[in-house]
């Protein structure tokens, strides 16, 4: 354990002159100190662990045939180069040299595909895996190949293809362990504290700006703040209220930067049932929601006001947040139209975490004026899978939705909230079978133009993505797409 | 003494059968799925009913109430649902914060109130006496938890002395680091559980100055110090000793609050985890394991007792 700093210290020393001249004294063995609230509950991502994984493993521990960068792009990394039939219908992929397992085995075509079918098994419980669906088969004519054929054209394969860990076929079981290409080797992990990881001595790449990291995990956010403000930690993943800020507000200690999130808080609509399906109904509880002064009583003047569930990070997104603007009077000219004048009483569950509750009271407040009565039912997050997500046994909930390219979920009628028109399954069904980016974007956008037009849910806010960082630290990303927190770029100085 | 120990052993047996089964009811009458835990937004049917299968829930809970006590009999605790791991290694490994943390605060806490409490009977005339007694009874209405961050503002924040929370990820293998991140978590424990512990042996005390044989061994020369170290102490320590079993207990349990102020890996953290996702087994595992540390510390505490006042103890011969 101890050899290994002192080797990237020298190997740092070697590369040290072609360091970025603006932190000239970066320290390349330096062990970032990451706090984080997202403890993963276990090391896989196909079998439960949570968010949590992705942000300490994705593109660090494991590497994917493709990377969605913060920006939002997608790049190939494990895949030298990708090349698709002109029926769209077979992907050939021919893999990186030089690519080695931290257990020292050389990736191969055969570790692919096992990694790909370990996201499509049966066992899996991957939120992804019905994505790869589209997936017939994977051949591995060599060691450095891997053809995929599909049943129908899928545009988003390298996307959905960049959360699919390239894992050593050897290993069976890594709930507890790891064996991935990238940068970092897990170097410890102690369950409810931290997980701490070295850089990889191996890597095929480019070596990262840093010796590694420990990723602390916090249940209470003030701890969290408290560990960065006694310099216990170098840098925050989220901050979880704009009043925790104040305490960082001195540029010379700390920088704070806000970047987009893809969480997005809403209120879901049961639509298979009255009065929720129809339209009228929601859009008048659209219309009587004063979003902007939400956003500001939970985030003060970050965050952004939605008019869909598309996020600024999607290439489909669309300022739609005037289809449905705040205008009291008018929903509840609408509401009698649906046969409503005097209102109606609903049942909101809500879950009861921040920032739930609080909305849940806004809302509330805000509905009465318009004459609609709302019932608050707060449930765990448990209660929440079971009885909504599950069993569709709800009226109306809160959630916070935190993937990124998920308006899809709207194509799906079988979906907890129910939304079902004929059109939109038709177009997001139509957009992953399409041959260029532009089409794609074209289709969810219509799509995404007629679910809100008809205000299928109730789309408040985009969180905003808060990271905070002891002054001396750089490099590190700013939107977590996808939960994720790449540490190969982070810089700290002494 | 014999008899006694193999009746209590039965006793503490019958208790932890009776536990688990209040357990393994409680925990299923809860709302919610344990599967849900391993599942996200995106999943479908056929996860769905995988996830269930794996652990268990879409069996009747007869069934699963059969592989439960199964299980327990042959001393296995299972492995956890969302980590998939044994739970009896981690409750081991919990333990290894838990217990120095509980069991320095006890020490710590005896360390205060015992002179304190003595100090406060004796003196009860004096105004010191009056003001520890004060002091104790203000340290009995404040909770935990505030003391927990004030100490954490105070020490961490302001002085930056110690940390303001966490444990060392290896552990105590580096024992320093490891001791510096308890200290604070048991100078809250201590400063909660010294003020109760105080009341009980300034009570405990004030009985024993009453009592007849100390005005006898005044009366028979000795010092009002001497008499109460001879006689006093063993006299006034058998109901103290009770109530330190019980103390002792509770801070074990009550270390969930303060492990979550100080985001400590302990039983406690542990045990909110467990329930927040409906791992049934981890929280049987915490639950039981601290059941039957309790029970211990009872029997010890009940041994200590007999020790000290041979009037506990059975008669020879007798059959009780």
């Amino acid at each position: 354990m101890n050899f290994v700093p002192r080797l990237a210290l020298a190997l740092g020393a070697a590369i040290a002159p072609f360091a970025s001249p603006v932190l000239a004294e970066s320290d390349p063995a330096a062990i970032i100190r990451i706090g984080s609230l997202y403890e993963p509950q276990n090391l896989d991502n196909t079998a439960g662990a949570g968010q949590g994984i992705n942000e300490a493993f994705n593109d660090n521990v494991y590497e994917a045939l493709f990377r969605l960068n913060d920006d939002g792009s997608v790049v190939p990394v494990l895949a030298a180069n990708h090349s698709v039939s002109d029926d769209g219908l077979t992907h050939t992929f021919t893999l990186q040299d030089g690519v080695t397992f931290h257990s020292g085995d050389p990736l191969t075509a055969a570790d692919v595909k096992y990694s790909i079918e370990r996201v499509t098994a049966e066992a899996s419980k991957s939120s992804r895996k019905k994505s790869l669906a589209p997936i017939a088969g994977i051949e591995t004519p060599d060691d450095k190949t891997v053809v995929i054929t599909l049943k129908s054209r899928s545009i988003s394969l390298p996307y959905n293809l960049s959360y699919v860990w390239i894992v050593n076929d050897a290993a069976t079981d890594i709930t507890a362990t790891e064996d991935g290409t990238g940068p970092y080797v897990l170097d410890g992990w102690k369950r409810g504290s931290a997980i701490s990881l070295k850089a990889f001595d191996g890597y095929w790449g480019e070596k990262p700006k840093n010796g590694g990291a420990t990723i602390s995990y916090f249940t209470e956010a003030a701890a969290l703040d408290n560990a960065l403000l006694t310099d216990a930690l170098d840098l925050v993943t989220t901050i979880q209220s704009p009043d925790a800020l104040a305490q960082f507000e001195d540029p010379s200690r700390f920088t704070i930067s806000e970047g987009n999130s893809t969480v997005k808080e809403i209120m879901a609509y049961n639509d298979r049932v009255a009065p929720f399906d129809d339209p009228k109904v929601r859009k008048a509880l659209a219309r009587g929601i004063d979003k902007a002064k939400l956003l500001e009583a939970i985030w003060g003047d970050r965050g952004m006001v939605l008019g869909s569930f598309v996020p600024p990070t999607d290439p489909w997104y669309e300022d739609l947040t005037a289809v449905d603007a705040y205008d009291p009077e008018n929903a509840k000219a609408l509401l009698a139209e649906a046969g409503h004048p005097d209102g109606f009483t609903f049942t909101l569950d809500t879950p009861n975490y921040d920032p739930h509750p609080i909305t849940a009271e806004f809302i509330k407040a805000e509905l009465a004026k318009i004459g609609v009565t709302v019932n608050i039912n707060v449930i765990t997050a448990n209660e929440w899978y079971t009885k909504i997500y599950q069993a569709h046994d709800f009226q109306a909930t809160l959630q916070e939705h935190v993937n990124h390219r998920d308006v899809v979920f709207y194509g799906n009628p079988e979906f907890y909230w129910g939304y079902n028109n004929a059109d939109v399954t038709r177009l997001i069904a139509e957009a992953e079978e399409v041959t260029t980016e532009d089409e794609h974007t074209a289709k969810l956008r219509e799509a995404n133009a007629i679910i809100a037009e008809e205000a299928a849910s109730n789309w408040f806010f985009l969180y905003p993505q808060i990271v905070v960082s002891t002054a001396n630290v750089t490099g590190y990303p700013l939107n977590g797409l996808n939960s994720q927190f790449f540490l190969r770029g982070i810089e700290k100085s002494n | 003494m014999g008899r006694y120990l193999l009746r209590r052993t039965f006793v503490l047996a019958l208790s932890l059968i009776a536990a688990g089964l209040v357990l393994f009811v409680l925990l299923r009458l809860l709302p919610g799925d344990p599967a849900a835990a391993l599942l996200s937004v995106g999943a479908d049917e056929a996860q769905i009913a995988a996830a269930r299968a794996q652990v268990g829930s879409d069996q009747p809970v007869w069934v699963q109430l059969g592989r439960f006590l199964s299980d327990l009999a042959r001393f296995d605790l299972g492995n956890s649902f969302v980590s998939n791991q044994p739970v009896l290694p981690e409750i081991l490994a919990r333990l290894t914060v838990t217990l120095p943390l509980t069991v320095a605060s006890f020490l710590l806490a005896i360390c205060i109130a015992v002179p304190l409490g003595i100090i406060a009977a004796v003196r009860a005339d004096r105004w010191y006496g009056t003001l520890i007694s004060t002091i104790s009874q203000l340290g009995i209405a404040v909770p935990v938890f505030w003391i927990g961050i004030l100490l954490v503002w105070l020490v961490a924040i302001e002085w930056r002395l110690l940390p303001a929370s966490g444990f060392p990820i290896d552990g105590w293998g580096d024992p320093l680091a490891a001791i510096r991140a308890l200290i604070l978590p048991v100078i809250t424990i201590a400063i909660v559980m010294s003020a109760s512990l105080l009341r009980y042996v300034r009570s405990a005390t004030l009985d024993v100055l009453g009592a007849d044989y100390l005005r006898n061994a005044r009366a028979l020369g000795e010092t009002q110090r001497q008499a109460l170290i001879r006689h006093g102490i063993r006299n006034g320590a058998v109901p103290v000793i009770s109530i330190l079993g019980i103390e002792l207990a509770s801070t074990l349990l009550g270390a969930v609050v303060v492990e979550r102020v100080f985001t400590l890996p302990g039983l406690g953290s542990m045990l909110l985890a467990g329930i927040q996702n409906r791992d049934y087994p981890s929280v049987q595992g915490v639950l039981l394991i601290s059941t039957l540390l309790v029970l211990l510390i009872g029997f010890a505490a009940d041994i200590v007792q007999r020790l000290i006042d041979p009037r506990l103890r059975e008669p020879a011969g007798a059959a009780r």
